[in-house]
């Protein structure tokens, strides 16, 4: 099945970018992680807001397992000050994320992964290849699904089996591409 | 001796594409008119397509709501663009959509107006 470009089973582009401290980040090696997710988001979008604390959630109960978790912004900046990286990093510190908030200031990370929306969400398993992809859970308005999507997902690629549903539709803001 | 229809307030609803949230927030609209007893067909739904469109409607994000000309919300953001809007539900829930009481509660204070 195909995921706008990279397809269940795919192997993930390459990805290096800094946080919001200017550090480098890179997807681990081929098995050296359970599971990898990478979550397209941003600050001004009311779906990417309102499934921000779920997937932050996921991101603290799976991390004894060794799953990582990547935030990533993608949005012009100029156009969206809200997604400036200053922005970024201010909130980064004030609400002290679990993990690494990503820019991509070039988006060439979202044309490469074929990212849509804010929030959008990969899940790669050990050998880095594309397990599931599409929205944490089906309703931003209700935290009690807790991301349940993305969870069944990283429980199935930690049990080495294929995530049911391991496609869904991204739902939210679309990315702020440059003109 | 014949009643007179009560006047009915003007409820429009403002989108850009780039939010998937607009047709959620017509169907919880027009569910809102019915509640109130307002024609759910005679909402005028217009698409907002460029930033000088959005200047010239005064449009902080989608999806705007206005009954007689007034955001049921007030915007926190007051600049104009094509951006989508953050809603608090009642409940404190963020939300790409505001709450059904919220809009219901506009409605009734815009027949109010429009009545006076």
């Amino acid at each position: 099945m195909n995921a706008d470009g990279l397809a269940i089973g795919d192997p993930a582009p390459p990805l290096e970018l800094p946080d919001t401290d200017g550090a480098m980040h890179t997807l681990p090696n081929p098995g050296d992680a359970p599971a990898t997710v990478v979550v397209w988001t941003c600050n001004h979008c009311p779906y990417a807001l309102a499934w921000h604390d779920r997937l932050l959630d996921v991101a603290r109960d799976y991390a004894e397992a060794g799953v990582g978790l990547l935030m990533v912004n993608s949005n012009d900046a100029q156009r969206y000050p809200a997604d400036s990286l200053e922005a970024m990093r201010d909130r980064h510190r004030a609400e002290g994320w679990p993990v690494p908030y990503l820019h991509d200031a070039d988006q060439s990370a979202a044309r490469a992964w074929g990212a849509r929306t804010t929030p959008d969400v990969f899940v790669l398993d050990p050998d880095l290849r594309l397990a599931y992809r599409g929205a944490p859970d089906p309703d931003h308005e209700r935290p009690e699904l807790a991301a349940g999507w993305l969870r069944d997902a990283l429980t199935a690629v930690l049990a080495g089996e294929q995530p049911d549903p391991h496609l869904t539709q991204p739902i939210g803001c679309s990315i702020k591409w440059r003109q | 001796m014949v009643d007179e229809p009560s006047p009915s307030p003007s409820v429009e609803l403002l989108w850009w594409r780039g939010c998937p949230s607009w047709e959620q927030a017509l169907e919880r609209l027009r569910a809102a008119m019915e509640a109130v007893g307002l024609d759910p067909a005679a909402v005028v739904v217009h698409e907002v397509e460029t930033d000088e469109d959005a200047d010239a409607e005064r449009f902080v994000g989608s999806p705007t709501i206005r009954i007689e000309g007034r955001d049921i919300q007030a915007p926190a953001e007051t600049a104009t663009g094509l951006t989508c809007r953050v809603y608090r539900l009642r409940d404190g829930r963020i939300s790409a959509i505001p709450d059904p009481a919220d809009i219901r509660d506009a409605l009734r204070q815009g027949i109010e107006r429009s009545s006076r």
